[in-house]
């Protein structure tokens, strides 16, 4: 792959309104993603592999929790620190930000938020360093997108729960030490449970041959008469509520992480369009190209606006889902809509591991489906705004 | 051991360079600025030292309000505390005398500041450093070690080098070779948040002339067109008739 040149496109002095903890904590975010990840993380989708080595990287950065208090390992940093986090590892990979997502949003961020302070002493401080890895189990065969149908269950046996089930579709799940899992209890009531590696029935397959989110490791979690301790059940929160509750800290992110991939797309194809000669002059000096990349740069600004709007109002406790939704479906959409138009902007060249690009764009294949698909938003909207849910 | 590294901060190497105030000022706008890369080697440098050797790290930087992120950077990398003379540093001579009065009230052993910065090039300021305090100096320097009161210094010298030994207190005009590039340190969360506590003091700058003044910028001219030849021989030919250099 090329040296990435990568500089960020800032069209409506965006950081003016950054702090210059923001900027500290965003500019370090990006010159890792610049020294760790570029350099590796072709090679890595290409085998279809998720990179390790980057883990304690992660966590250096801040990736891991970070606005789980101090106390408890994390970083104590607000809602717009955190977002440029995933702004920036996105820049670099869809999913080395699931990975990291995943860890802050939906294993640090319940045990945290629904945990005892023995389960949040327990496993915080280690998920914060990266030395325990997690993953999160809510979808399954049978449901995805109305996971409130879920057949996953657990039966109170007296001194400790009885599991069994099956969860598809989950990221990390290959080599993640605990996880957390979203199942019935014999009332239909939804709970979480703090699942670890080695309980005997527990089983994580990896799921093979994708085309997207090739550096992230995806798999099921399976479990056959798992023994899971009555402690670990996590008691703050039930009901479907709770895992949507973890949602949203994700979705929040993802519509930050979605404006790095899109900046990396357009700024590869601004300085391609500037270099590559056609017809006697670059093709930036033609206006079909120029359409295409004014296009992009007005988009991301706006997407930048609305995220930055997003994680005032989730830093001043007041942001809802449905407008979480909002940002998620529509800064998702325009990061793989510029991929796509940037893919064509490089020609025949845009289709190589040479340049990101392709790359960014099989993986928002994977994003606009997650955390709730670009339709599921709109209809969360939809319902939002008209008072009729139309789900069913 | 007490060492202060002296920040300069400058506009990032991939900034648009540009002046304003007919071509007399330079114009800030939409520039990033960073720590002088000279200066990063040294604070690594200094940071080596207080993980090897238990040394106490200050830096200090003159410059106007708009300084404090890049010093805030090095207070994240590690250094433990930081001066910030308000002041703007327009001329060598006046930044030295700034630096020698804060280095005589803090009684470093070692003062470490880039061989020069990287926007103005002036050079000049550690070698001033040294005569307004009377410490010893090595410039260009490439290694440093230290032991007890004796410091071993590698210069570079043209086409090689020279390794001196002196006494502290002394003081190093630093660059690349102090460490390398891959040594540069990222600010990690935790020394983010550590950051945020640590002392950034701000003294007003001493009664000292500005010796020089700037009164033109002239940037490189354009570069030309450029030329994509397919042979050898044509590029011969062209060198030869069209040019004229061969
Ligand atoms: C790479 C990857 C990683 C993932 N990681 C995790 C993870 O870590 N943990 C986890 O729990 N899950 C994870 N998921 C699962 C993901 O959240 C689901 O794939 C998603 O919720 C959609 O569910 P589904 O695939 O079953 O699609 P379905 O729900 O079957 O949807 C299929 C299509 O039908 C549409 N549709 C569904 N309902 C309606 C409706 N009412 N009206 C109109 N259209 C509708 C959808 O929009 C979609 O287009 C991951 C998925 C991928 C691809």
């Amino acid at each position: 792959m090329r040296p990435d040149l990568f500089e960020a496109p800032d069209y409506y002095h965006l950081d003016d309104l950054l702090s210059e903890e923001h900027k500290l904590v965003r500019d370090a975010a990006r010159q890792w993603v610049k020294r760790d990840v570029s350099p590796i993380i072709e090679a890595y989708a290409q085998k279809a592999e998720f990179p390790k080595q980057i883990l304690g990287g992660l966590a250096e950065i801040g990736a891991f929790g970070p606005y789980i208090p101090e106390a408890y390992g994390g970083a104590g940093l607000d809602q717009i620190s955190y977002g440029l986090i995933m702004q920036e590892i996105e820049r670099g990979d869809s999913g080395v930000r699931s990975t990291a997502s995943v860890q802050s949003s939906l294993v640090m961020y319940p045990i945290y938020t629904y945990g005892t302070e023995e389960q949040r002493k327990k496993y915080l401080p280690k998920l914060a360093s990266g030395e325990m890895m997690g993953c999160f189990g809510l979808t399954e065969p049978n449901h995805g997108s109305n996971p409130s149908g879920m057949e996953t269950k657990f039966k109170d046996m007296g001194d400790h729960y009885l599991l069994n089930g099956a969860k598809l579709w989950i990221s990390n799940s290959p080599f993640a030490d605990i996880a957390v899992v979203w199942a019935k209890n014999e009332e239909g009531r939804i709970h979480g449970l703090i699942v670890e590696r080695g309980m005997e029935g527990f089983s994580t397959p990896e799921t093979h041959n994708k085309w997207s989110l090739r550096a992230s490791a995806t798999g099921e979690l399976i479990f056959d008469n798992v023994k899971v301790p009555k402690a670990n059940l996590l008691p703050n929160k039930s009901g479907l509520g709770a895992p949507l509750g973890c949602l949203d800290s994700a979705r929040y992110g993802i519509s930050w992480g979605a404006i790095g991939a899109a900046m990396d797309c357009y700024d590869t194809a601004l300085r391609y369009a500037k270099e590559r000669i056609q017809f006697g002059k670059p093709i930036a000096a033609t206006q079909l190209q120029q359409k295409k990349l004014a296009e992009m740069i007005t988009e991301i600004t706006k997407a930048q606006l609305l995220a930055f709007r997003l994680g005032q109002l989730k830093n001043e406790g007041k942001a809802t889902s449905a407008q979480i939704s909002m940002a998620k479906r529509n800064n998702v959409e325009m990061a793989i809509t510029i991929a796509r138009e940037a893919r064509q902007v490089l020609g025949g060249m845009g289709i190589t591991g040479e340049y990101s690009i392709m790359r960014h764009m099989m993986n928002l294949e994977s994003v606009i489906t997650y955390e709730g698909t670009h339709d599921i938003h709109l209809l969360i909207t939809g319902a939002d705004i008209t008072g009729f849910p139309a789900f069913q | 051991m007490k060492i202060l590294v002296c920040i300069s901060n400058v506009p990032d190497t991939t900034s648009k360079i540009n002046f304003t105030e007919g071509d007399t000022k330079f114009d800030t706008n939409g520039v990033q600025f960073v720590i002088n890369p000279n200066d990063e080697f040294g604070l690594t440098r200094a940071m080596w030292f207080k993980e090897k050797q238990g040394a106490t790290v200050h830096i200090a930087t003159v410059g106007e309000a708009s300084v404090e992120p890049t010093m805030r950077k090095a207070l994240a990398i590690g250094a433990d505390e930081a001066i910030r003379v308000n002041a703007l540093p327009t001329d060598g001579f006046f930044v030295a005398e700034q630096l020698a009065h804060i280095i005589k009230d803090g009684a470093y052993d070692l003062v470490i500041a880039g061989r020069e910065s990287i926007d103005y090039n002036g050079g000049m300021v550690p070698g001033i450093l040294a005569t307004l305090l009377g410490m010893n100096f090595v410039n260009s320097c490439i290694n440093l070690e230290v032991d007890g009161n004796t410091a071993t210094a590698v210069r570079e010298i043209d086409g090689g080098k020279e390794t001196l030994q002196t006494t502290l207190p002394l003081i190093i005009g630093g660059q690349k070779g102090l460490v390398e590039e891959s040594d540069l340190k990222i600010p990690n969360m935790r020394g983010i948040m550590m950051a945020r506590k640590k002392t950034l003091t701000v003294v007003e700058p001493i009664e000292a002339v500005k010796a020089t003044k700037d009164t033109k910028f002239d940037k490189p001219a354009a570069k030309g067109a450029v030329k994509l030849v397919d042979s050898v021989d044509e590029l011969v030919n062209l060198l030869h008739n069209e040019a004229k250099v061969i």
